[in-house]
């Protein structure tokens, strides 16, 4: 995981070198400091020595600029050593989500790709942020104030070796139970702000059956709950700075008496005792810090996993060695294929599928919800590999095409479709960067959202807000079939594309695909029978097998799957506002 | 919609009246916390007294003890011991009182903080439920998410350091500037002098460092919403291709982050260096300005006092950074505390019903109220008047009356709306998206409240009624289904809490679920988690309508409740769903023709407006939009 991690450290690797270094230097101007303090108590005011005062004086103004410099640069570098690697780690994952393959990105939800990206890389930096200026830092300062303190007088200074272990002992044997309550606590925490969300979207049901009360109540216990636990937790926590406080004043009353009978006995000056009083408490403080540090760290164990997951996955579609860029035309061929989408799942959701499709074709594909029609036209434009078998656009396997060149050819309107936000014109040329105004308003006229569109006050230039919402859903299907469109593709699927569009206007654009784009194989999956009756060849899907293939009329005398469908349209369970009857 | 976290604006905008937030922070604290506060402050008190009294002892310890000691031993005599023993005792004794103090202080505050956050969030939770439906529709959902999470964050941060910390502070400068004062004016001042010298500097810092703190959690905030996006997208940037673009737009966000982060932290982490040295400058003035002293006897300056005075120079300058080290903390906090305090002040959804649905039952002809659920209801209606109590038996009789509706008072969405459903008839609404058939099924239930009109039920003007009653009365199955996280038994009980296991399992029968459900890995016991993502939308659907159907509301609203079941299990259900209407007034916004065609009245809007209405035949002999939206044809 650190190996992994620390590659991302790149170009800012000389920072996070400097960091400590600085540090160090600032650590050794702090213990120089008390030394020449001591020496204007002791040699200065103690003697009476007023130039000794201001040499030491102007000793003490030296290391204070030192400690300045060094304070100064170790902050700057340790900020910009922690914010470039959360930068890169962002972009490491980012550049990586971008490579996934469908299968890759249904493995990840979208709020657990987001948190990764933020809350976990914003973890990670403080924590890398406070590794960088403290774990150089608090051991050193550690050691060398013992050091000192020792220099000074190893029998006063072995108190401090007693409160060390001590302090030591008692503040891991804590942070051990601490961490077991947090990661119960983070959990607990999720689950609350998880109900939170839920209420947010879901308040029309609450309303509508009156269940604010039992909503709240629910809420009081789960946040009762976390509440118990975050007492338990953090009042593990509350105990340390006690016996912290026990332990320096424990030090403090100790090494007075000690002190005291030492100066007596003339083996300690007064100075000395003044210094060694100032080290209990460096000493002290940065035992603190290095619990700190590995509390932090453990904490910030649970974001680097999360993070490496995403860094770790591998696409598992890719381009080929010697890709092929042209594709010779929209024919397609499924020979014996057979697909899973978890290669443990016994049950394949397609099994042996075999289908010739000419250039050219209209195809019609109808089936029950959970058919599999989806995944059926998903291996087309390889946003999954066929488990067995292979899957040929143009004549050539489909892992023989550059990834770019395939899709740009073999055009899908999803059937959950985004629109991004920015103007129409902007979603548009999704398709084609380069599209001009004329372009777009041509594939508009295609797929007849070019009058709703112009209808708008601002037409082309209309914003578009995040995920289309200001949009009714038949218009954003109509601008998603546009955006295919103006890939000007080979082969166009359209899965359950315009189920929100009117019969009417539907008839419309598979009319307009009819004579105007006569070329493109075009790939229908609906629901509606009026969407494929038309279709060259229509294929019926059940449970993940191909049923039939043939025209309408053929189905029609010869399908009971698609007997019954028709029949169930034409009777009462088809649309109202169905193109109906035989005119 | 976007999820939680996008668009976080918090530290984004500046707070206009920081004061009033603190304070309103404060007081809700002290609402419930009041004494345990005022503990915590005297034990803060305690603690910082015996920090200063401590100091204090080094100074009596040389000057007092150790001096007077080493004199009788260069003079010959035994040093005597029993004196410092005893001071060292009374100090421990004050130590010891100290440690309880930290202890008592800590434990304290944990209660504090952490009640509080729980409070907050009860009380945010409470308030936010009592909300009309307009709020949820008119913020944005991660929106509201990030004043559960972050912001309460960042309370979190001031109620339990900050607060504490500025206040024990406060206190060890008071308490160190007087006993400063009692061992030397003069280097008090040249102190002083030093401290405006570094409040000069952390000002000047930290007005860099908050601007761009502020300017991180706004790029921070662009960085979220811009991955929130694109993640939400990532199967379309696969299908474009559009991979290089998206990551160009993502680096130079990102590297917009990576500059203010730097930023921010980086004049955040110059402070504390600076501080320091500028606190080793004063060490070094005060200890030449007081040594001249000193050596010359100025005003009985002795050499212990300016040992202690040193000490205190150093015990000064610490709480001055520490202070300053909460400022971006609590800029951050009264930024979240706003918002919180927002979200409690929103206006909730009013509520003047007096007119209640309750349990009835036929005594000799007249209708009496009861406990028991008998299958009829009536409405209770208390008379302002003279407090006479009338019953009417709930029937289901629904008028609305010459009413128009908008969003807002500038634009009205429905106008001049009239409908009379008899108890037990079936009334359809069609029309193409955004006619305002949806818009209509939330006045009935009073979702939102209309500008002119009357919508009556049984008689009775619904702004009489309860909301509560009303809506209880009214089932609904939307057409964006809503689970939540729990059993599948669970959710389905959500539309009747007291249902039996039996009554659980007769809905999801009538609803056509029962199959599917019991495929589940663990039946009717299977957990639902997000929204129930492990089903398919159509089961989905069952699922709400077996919830709708358990409740055995008097009447029912059902928005496209079987739009996404595929028409063979459509078939399946539909019995199911006839029984359910029986004997119910029903709305039903629809596309399949059978829930159509056999309503006893459609209703057929445009632009806000019914323009036709009557049976379907009826409809179909007037050859109007009707007409032509089922031929196909074009109008004649």
């Amino acid at each position: 995981m650190i190996k992994t991690l620390s590659k991302y450290i790149g170009e800012f690797k000389a920072d996070s070198i400097k960091t400590p270094l600085f540090m160090v230097m600032e650590v050794i101007v702090e213990m120089l400091i008390p030394l020449a303090m001591a020496s204007i108590i002791d040699d200065g005011v103690g003697a009476g020595d007023m130039r000794h005062i201001l040499l030491m004086g102007g000793v003490m103004l030296v290391l204070a600029l030192v400690g300045l410099y060094a304070g100064i640069m170790g902050g700057k570098y340790g900020a910009r050593a922690s914010a470039g690697f959360a930068r890169n780690l962002r972009d490491g994952m980012y550049t990586n989500i971008q490579t996934f393959s469908f299968s890759n990105i249904d493995k990840f939800s979208t709020a657990g790709l987001v948190t990764r990206l933020t809350t976990d890389v914003t973890n990670i930096q403080n924590a890398y942020q406070m590794l960088l200026r403290l774990c150089a830092r608090s051991p050193i300062s550690l050691i060398v104030a013992m050091v000192m303190a020792f220099l000074i007088n190893a029998k006063v200074a072995s108190i401090y070796l007693v409160a060390i272990a001590f302090l030591t002992v008692v503040i891991f044997l804590m942070m051990g139970k601490t961490r077991k309550y947090f990661d119960a606590v983070f959990k607990k925490y999720d689950d609350l702000n998880a109900s939170v969300q839920e209420n947010v979207t879901a308040q029309r049901v609450v309303k509508a059956f009156v269940r604010e009360d039992y909503e709240i109540d629910k809420f009081h216990k789960a946040s009762n709950n976390i509440y118990s636990m975050f007492l338990k937790a953090e009042g593990m926590i509350a105990n340390v700075s006690p016996i912290m406080n026990f332990t320096i004043y424990a030090c403090i009353l100790t090494i007075s008496w000690v002190g005291a009978k030492l100066i007596v006995g003339g083996e300690l000056t007064t100075g000395e005792l003044m210094s060694l009083l100032t080290y209990c408490m460096t000493i002290l403080m940065n035992l603190m810090m290095l619990a700190m540090i590995f509390v932090m760290m453990t904490m910030s164990v649970a974001s680097a996993k999360r993070i490496v997951e995403v860094l770790d996955e591998k696409p598992d579609i890719t381009n080929p060695e010697t890709p092929v860029f042209t594709v010779e035309n929209g024919s397609i061929d499924f020979e014996h294929v057979t697909f899973r989408y978890d290669s443990n799942s016994e049950k394949p959701v397609l099994s042996d599928i075999n289908l010739n499709i000419r250039s050219g074709e209209t195809i019609g594909i109808l089936g029950a919800t959970g058919s599999s029609k989806t995944s059926l036209v998903n291996l087309i434009s390889r946003l999954y590999d066929a488990s067995e078998g292979s899957v040929s656009v143009g004549g050539r396997n489909v892992k023989d095409y550059d990834l770019e060149a395939l899709r740009d050819q073999v055009s899908v309107v999803l059937q959950k479709n985004v629109l991004f936000s920015g103007t129409i014109l902007d979603n548009l040329r999704w398709g084609d960067e380069n599209a001009t105004l004329e372009d777009c308003k041509r594939a508009c006229e295609l797929a007849c959202a070019d009058e709703f569109i112009e209808k708008m006050p601002q037409k082309y230039e209309t914003h578009i807000e995040q995920g289309g919402n200001n949009v009714s859903g038949g218009q954003k299907q109509r601008l998603c079939i546009a955006r295919a469109l103006l890939k000007k593709p080979k082969v166009l699927i359209l899965d359950d594309s315009t189920s929100a569009v009117d019969t009417a206007t539907d008839a419309k654009i598979r009319k307009a695909f009819a004579t105007e784009i006569p070329d493109t194989t075009k790939i229908i999956i609906a629901q509606r029978i009026s969407s494929i009756k038309d279709a060259d060849r229509i294929i019926v899907i059940d449970n993940g097998a191909i049923d039939a293939v043939g025209t309408h009329d053929e189905l029609l005398s010869n399908n009971a799957i698609y007997k019954d469908i028709y029949e169930a349209q034409t009777g009462g369970n088809r649309d109202f506002d169905e193109n109906g009857g035989e005119q | 919609m976007p999820g939680p976290g996008s668009r976080r604006q918090f530290g984004g905008q500046k707070v206009e009246n920081p004061g009033k937030v603190f304070m309103q922070i404060i007081r809700y604290v002290m609402k419930n916390y009041a004494f345990r506060f005022i503990l915590v402050f005297v034990c803060i008190m305690i603690s910082t007294f015996a920090m200063v009294r401590g100091t204090m002892f080094q100074r009596t310890l040389i000057d007092e003890y150790i001096a007077p000691m080493v004199k009788a031993v260069a003079a010959g005599n035994s040093p005597d011991f029993s004196g410092l023993l005893a001071e060292i005792g009374r100090v421990a004794l004050m130590y010891g009182v100290a440690v309880l103090a930290v202890f008592v202080q800590n434990k304290t505050m944990i209660y504090i903080s952490q009640g509080t956050l729980r409070n907050l969030r009860n009380d945010m939770f409470e308030h936010m439920e009592k909300l009309p439906i307009k709020y949820f529709d008119t913020h944005s959902h991660g929106d509201i998410m990030s004043i559960y999470t972050n912001d309460i964050d960042t309370l979190r941060q001031m109620i339990s350091q900050s607060i504490p910390q500025v206040f024990s502070s406060v206190i060890t400068i008071v308490a160190v500037l007087t006993s400063m004062f009692i061992l030397s004016v003069p280097l008090t001042l040249v102190t002083l002098l030093m401290v405006g010298l570094m409040m000069f500097f952390s000002t000047k810092i930290l007005s860099k460092s908050g601007k761009y703190f502020i300017e991180q959690q706004k790029d921070l905030g662009k960085v979220n919403g811009y991955i929130e996006e694109m993640m939400s997208g990532q199967k379309v940037v696969k299908v474009f291709c559009h991979e290089d673009k998206s990551l160009e737009e993502f680096r130079e966000l990102n590297n917009k982050l990576f500059d203010s982060a730097y930023n921010a932290n980086k004049f955040a982490n110059i402070m504390a260096p600076v501080n320091a040295q500028l606190g080793n400058l004063s060490y070094v003035v005060c200890a030449i300005v007081g040594g001249i002293l000193a050596l010359t006897g100025f005003g009985g300056f002795t050499v212990g006092a300016l040992a202690s005075f040193l000490t205190y120079n150093r015990s000064f300058n610490m709480p001055i950074s520490q202070v300053s080290q909460q400022f971006n903390s609590i800029v951050m906090a009264l930024a979240g505390g706003k918002r919180v305090f927002d979200l409690i002040a929103q206006e909730p959804e009013a509520d003047d019903g007096y007119v209640a649905l309750v349990n009835a039952k036929e005594v000799d002809g007249e209708i009496v109220e009861t406990t028991e659920h008998t299958g009829m209801w009536a409405w209770k209606h208390v008379h302002q008047a003279d407090k006479s109590v009338t019953y009417v038996p709930l029937k289901g009789e629904i008028v609305m009356d010459g009413v128009d509706f908008g969003y807002s008072d500038e634009k009205m969405v429905l106008h001049d709306i009239k409908l009379f459903a008899k108890p037990g008839q079936k009334i359809a609404f069609v029309g193409s998206t955004g006619a305002g058939k949806t818009t209509i099924t939330n006045l009935i239930n009073r979702f939102y409240d209309i500008q002119d009109g009357k919508i009556r039920f049984d008689g009775i003007n619904v702004n009489k009624i309860k909301k509560g009653d009303l809506r209880r009365s009214l089932g609904m199955v939307l057409q964006d289904t809503h689970l939540f996280t729990a059993t599948v038994r669970e959710n389905i009980r959500f539309g009747k809490l007291d249902a039996t296991d039996e009554e659980v399992e007769a809905a999801a029968k009538l609803a056509g679920a029962d199959n599917f459900i019991r495929q589940l890995p663990d039946g009717y016991d299977t957990v639902l988690t997000g929204d129930g993502a492990n089903l398919s939308q159509g089961q989905r659907q069952l699922l709400s309508i077996a919830r709708a159907a358990v409740a055995d509301p008097p009447a029912l609203i059902l928005d496209e409740a079987t739009s996404s079941i595929d028409t063979r299990t459509e078939r399946l259900v539909q019995e199911g769903m006839d029984s359910l209407m029986k004997g119910r007034t029903t709305f039903v916004i629809a596309h399949r023709l059978s829930t159509v065609q056999n309503s006893d009245c459609i209703m057929v809007l445009e632009q806000g407006k019914i323009i036709e209405r009557g049976t379907h035949e009826e409809l179909l002999s007037q050859k109007g939009k009707y007409y032509q939206l089922y031929s196909g044809s074009s109008p004649a």
